[in-house]
């Protein structure tokens, strides 16, 4: 390992080190004060992003060429060091509540963000599956870390019984792809597929196992069914995370497997993607719109996004990349938000995530509705908002490519969801605010939720300028 | 100063920012000092801008600033970015300019008003947005604008939203702009695909290549022009800007009268060398203007809302605007948007004044004699009503006088006689309500009467300044007839694809231009005599004149409000309504229920699946890797 390969991978380095001294400093307060491990939580993702975001990013390879450092890597690692970064901040208010004082949690989340980033640079499908674990089991403790409460538990216990299920489709599919293309790193799987004139059945049949891997992860119907209940049984502050870091983390090794290392096969599977992409938009919106509890919309909603952005992955051309990318970017920052207010107001009352908890709490707090209301246009796609460059960038590539109808039935769909992400809005401002409506609103909680809704406005203002950053990054 | 062209509009969102953010809970005066100081840096800047531009010669008058990339997908390509040209920079000078006076007599008109903060950022965020609107390199950066100034519009005239009537009128404004927005967005579509590009100066040269006539080229026209009819208050859109009246004084005065409903003629103008090129389109524009500056007029007449006569009349003189456009006589319609902004502006904030001293009466019927009272509001008035009647000397002369020579010079000769007759109501009505507000006796209440008194320095100076420019505004475009040089029209010149000009030099003796002169003075002369010798010192006549057929017809306003609402509002009421119980109910509710049922059922399905037994997903999720590994495995082996 040489001083490049080390300056590389610094900031996977610092989460490490993080999470460890995060452990350290609970053990330091005898396991009663999480403050302390929250405090270098927070302090090292930040270190960890900052690092990320100004490392260089030539487009060169890292650990014996078992690492990317470009400039997608560079995004990315950074986004996931924020998403952890905000959800540390915002987890005291929810764990506390809760009465859950426990220091490792802090710990566990910096692993999650070590396993995405890995997940995010890995350049050998082995590696990825190191990330990919990494992360998923220090996500099977997070989800079940409300050990009083049933659904908690069970949200866990069934993430873990179907994570293991779906990671077994995942390697089998890439002991055969070894087999057949006789490699499980990227570059050297793309160049066999250049070489090679078609493949075999066991190739393909290693690629569809692959394929169920990842739509394992990134919730597509019909693989999907884990997603509600673990979000729903998770601490809200893990849902936001996974909703947003996870998911983020599963498409990026989606886009550099299937969009580039796998891109000369995609004649076999991009049918079955797109009909896969339509599914998930639609049957993740049909359900939100059922829901009576925010935090389930929310979770179902995800599910819709998630098709959204495998439209993306069906278009397969660079641009279509870039706009994932921005598209994710966009995502993290209002879905984080989201959650973010929803936490917020649900400090009073019964604690509770219904719509009625919402009632009128627009109206007592201006600022905090102003800023939900950013996050579900956003949500929604409504200009000028980050959300609505990203489907308009994701749309168009995918209309490039000839693929209008995946566009429609998108389209059709951003129209159903409009619904339901209005419904949070007037229900905000039109209701009466009813009960006890006093909640705390700390700093820096607060400054998360305006630095996020001011970037989603920022990023509507002047979408070319991240998303050329993205055309450059993209792999 | 050019290179800080972005300065303009950044000084006015930075007051919005300062005031919703820093300024929370501090003394009115600095509240409004600072929105106030921030758009007098933008007048500063563009001063400077424009003696900048006035040094260099006059074909190479324009400076482009490109700010950013703006949007980019696939083929289509937005810049975000500033032009600054003769036009634009007149615009900028009189927005800037004028809504610093406007800003300043706010201070004192709006004191003491729960959501005085409020108004400020409203009215900073109003004239960034026009910036934006004059100064925008392109028709999308223009819209955006055009879109924003709306918004501040709706926001402003409903401003006291908790009365109902104030809010509906609000309302009613959004709803008649979006009809015309439609227009304007269709446009810009049409531009887009026709010539690849919405810069102003990129599609100047592509423009000519198409010959005169292009059914193209008049669609466009055609289009924008319907985007101006809502923003500028033309018929048949200009029903909302009566009602608009709802909104505080000042704005009034500065989005009702001086800047925003002026876009519309900007837009046309800035639009000049497309509309050139269809003689078809010009005619419309032409005739929409002349008649509607006579029907407004002619409505103005027997109002009795102070404000409302002033509304009426502005939507008149918006039609001599366009009525100039439509000629071809493009620098007189501009010179006549630059000295209506200043009289117009006058003459609303006068009103303002008025209102203020007279507690929030408005109906002319209740005032009189309060020449005396408001000495100040009265002499700057009158400046106004003079400027506007087409006194020789005051700018309303030169600019109306202009327009209506040009129509008379381009062969318009039925235009010329509805725009004489226009000026005979204008003479008419501005001094009726004159003499009904500040002469003979007064006819409010004893408490009002008790109360009446001048108002502020801080209104009555600006009130002073917009005087002193509604007489001086007009030398800089005297015409060469009066041995002028029309130094307005020389410097719009290059831009401009004027059809009469070859008749601009050659001038030997202008009898016609003299006679003509001569005609519209007297017209005015006349228009004036006529209010002097019905409402001067005849209180009784005020009353009397309501029984008369014709004047219940004008005083209703042509009815056109309630045939807009039974022709279209009732009915568009019944179709939804049908709609509601046929289609929505019964149709959609019906399939949505049946699709309820179908996804309950699948929801049963998926419901059934969603237990929450592990097992279960485990087993669907297997049935997926089946089907996707088929259909894989078939993409190879089949």
């Amino acid at each position: 390992m040489d001083s490049g390969d080390f300056m590389g991978v610094l900031p996977e380095l610092i989460v490490v080190v993080t999470a460890l001294l995060a452990i350290l400093a609970d053990v330091a307060s005898k396991g009663r004060n999480p403050s302390a491990a929250q405090g270098v939580t927070v302090l090292g993702l930040a270190v960890a992003a900052a690092v990320a975001l100004i490392s260089p990013s030539e487009q060169t390879m890292l650990m014996a060429g078992q690492l990317f450092n470009d400039g997608f890597s560079a995004w990315f690692r950074a986004l996931f060091a924020v998403a952890g970064l905000a959800t540390a901040i915002f987890s005291p208010l929810y764990l506390t509540h809760r009465k859950i004082r426990l220091g490792e949690y802090y710990s566990l989340l910096a692993m999650c963000v070590f396993g995405m980033m890995v997940m995010s640079a890995a350049a050998n499908l082995l590696l990825f599956f190191v990330g990919l674990e990494t992360m998923s089991i220090a996500l099977y403790v997070l989800v079940s870390f409300r050990r009083d409460d049933a659904a908690s538990v069970e949200g866990g216990l069934k993430y873990l019984v179907l994570g293991a299920f779906s990671s077994a489709f995942l390697l089998y599919g890439m002991a055969l792809i070894y087999g057949g293309i006789g490699s499980l790193d990227y570059v050297a799987i793309g160049e066999a597929l250049r070489q090679s004139d078609g493949i075999g059945p066991m190739t393909v049949t290693g690629i569809g196992l692959l394929l169920v891997g990842f739509a394992f992860k990134v919730s597509a119907v019909p693989f999907h069914f884990w997603s509600p209940d673990v979000y729903e049984g998770a601490p809200t502050t893990i849902t936001a995370f996974m909703s947003t870091g996870a998911k983020a983390a599963a498409f990026v090794g989606l886009i550099r497997v299937f969009g580039v290392a796998l891109i000369l096969t995609s004649e076999h599977w991009t049918t079955a993607l797109s009909v896969m992409a339509a599914l998930t938009m639609t049957v993740g919106n049909f359900v939100a719109l059922r829901q009576t509890s925010v935090k389930r919309m929310l979770a179902y909603s995800s599910i819709a996004h998630a098709g959204y952005l495998l439209v993306g992955i069906v278009a397969g051309t660079p641009q279509a990349f870039a706009a994932a990318g921005f598209y994710l970017i966009g995502y993290a920052l209002m879905n984080l938000g989201a959650f973010g207010v929803l936490m917020l107001i649900n400090q009073r009352g019964k604690g509770d995530y219904s719509f009625e908890s919402l009632r009128g709490m627009g109206t007592v707090y201006p600022v905090l509705g102003l800023m939900m209301s950013v996050f579900m246009f956003s949500l929604i796609g409504i200009p000028p908002t980050a959300g609505f460059f990203g489907k308009l960038y994701v749309f168009s590539a995918a209309i490039e490519q000839g693929h209008l109808w995946l566009v429609i039935i998108g389209l059709l769909n951003s129209a159903v969801a409009a619904y339901y992400y209005l419904k949070v809005v007037s229900t905000m401002f039109m209701a009466k605010p009813e009960g006890d409506v006093a909640i705390s609103q700390p700093f820096a909680y607060k400054a998360v939720l305006a630095i996020s809704s001011l970037l989603i406005i920022v990023i509507g203002l002047f979408p070319d300028q991240l998303v050329t950053a993205m055309l450059r990054a993209v792999p | 100063m050019l290179e800080f062209l972005y300065l303009i509009p950044l000084f006015p969102l930075l007051g919005v920012v300062l005031n919703t953010f820093v300024l929370r809970g501090q003394p009115e005066k600095l509240v409004g000092g600072v929105a106030a100081a921030m758009v007098g840096a933008s007048f500063v800047v563009a001063a400077g801008a424009f003696f900048q531009l006035l040094g260099m010669p006059a074909e190479s008058r324009h400076f482009e600033q490109e700010l950013f990339r703006w949007i980019v997908v696939g083929n289509f390509s937005a810049q975000a970015g500033f032009l600054a040209d003769q036009l634009s920079m007149i615009m900028m000078l009189v927005v800037t300019g004028v809504s610093f006076l406007i800003h300043v007599y706010s201070i004192g008109y709006m004191h003491g008003d729960a959501g005085f903060r409020k108004f400020f950022i409203y009215l900073n965020l109003f004239v960034f947005f026009m910036l934006l609107l004059v100064m925008g390199s392109n028709y999308l950066v223009m819209f955006v604008g055009w879109e924003g100034v709306g918004l501040c519009s709706y926001l402003l005239i409903g401003f006291w939203f908790t009365d109902e009537l104030k809010a509906s009128a609000g309302k009613k404004a959004f709803i008649m702009n979006r009809i015309g927005d439609f227009g304007f967005l269709l446009a810009i579509f049409l531009l887009w695909t026709t010539f690849g590009t919405i810069n102003f100066r990129e599609i100047e040269p592509m423009a000519q290549a198409y010959p005169v006539g292009a059914g193209v080229i008049t669609a466009i026209c055609l289009l924008l022009f319907m985007g101006a009819t809502g923003k500028s208050a033309q018929l048949p859109l200009y029903t909302w800007l009566p009602d608009a009246m709802a909104g505080p004084t000042p704005v009034s005065a500065l989005i009702h009268a001086a800047t925003m409903v002026t876009a519309g003629v900007y837009m046309v103008v800035r639009s000049n060398f497309l509309f050139s090129l269809s003689p078809m389109a010009m005619d419309v524009v032409a005739w929409v203007g002349g008649i509607t500056a006579l029907f407004a007029a002619t409505i103005g007449l027997v109002q009795t809302d102070i404000k409302k006569v002033l509304a009426y009349s502005t939507v008149s003189q918006l039609g001599y605007m366009f009525l100039a456009c439509g000629v071809g006589a493009y620098t007189a319609a501009v010179f006549h948007l630059m000295t209506h902004a200043f009289f117009k502006g006058l003459l609303f904030l006068g009103s303002g004044s008025v209102i203020h001293g007279m507690s929030d009466e408005q109906d002319i019927r209740f005032m009189g004699g309060l020449k005396d009272k408001m000495p100040t509001t009265y002499k700057t008035f009158l400046v106004g009503t003079l400027a506007i009647a087409g006194i020789p000397g005051l700018a309303g002369f030169f600019s109306k006088d202009e327009i209506l020579w040009k129509t008379f010079e381009s062969h318009n000769y039925a235009l010329w006689a509805i725009g004489a007759t226009a000026a005979f109501c204008t003479a008419f009505y501005m001094f009726r309500l004159l003499f009904l507000t500040f002469f003979g006796k007064f006819r409010g209440s004893k408490a009002q009467e008790h109360h009446v008194h001048e108002s502020p320095k801080l209104m009555t100076i600006p009130l002073i300044v917009l005087a002193v420019l509604s007489v001086l505004g007009g030398y800089v475009g005297v015409p060469h007839a009066l041995g002028g040089h029309n130094n307005f029209h020389e410097w719009l010149l290059p831009i401009l694809s004027e059809t009469g000009e070859h008749a601009g030099a050659h001038h030997g003796v202008p009898t016609a231009e003299y006679v003509l002169m001569a005609v519209s003075v007297l017209i005015a002369l006349i228009g004036i005599f006529v209010a002097k010798s019905w409402y001067l010192g005849k209180s009784s006549l005020v009353e009397s004149l309501g029984k008369s057929g014709t004047r219940n017809l004008l005083y209703n306003k042509y009815w056109v409000d309630q045939i807009y609402d039974t022709m279209i509002s009732q009915p568009l009421v019944k179709l939804s309504e049908i709609f509601a119980r046929y289609v929505d109910q019964g149709t959609v509710d019906g399939s949505v229920n049946g699709l309820g049922a179908t996804v309950s059922g699948i929801g049963g399905i998926v419901r059934k699946v969603q237990t929450g037994v592990t097992q279960n997903y485990a087993v669907i999720m297997s049935l997926g890797v089946v089907l996707l590994l088929g259909t894989l495995l078939w993409s190879v082996l089949g």
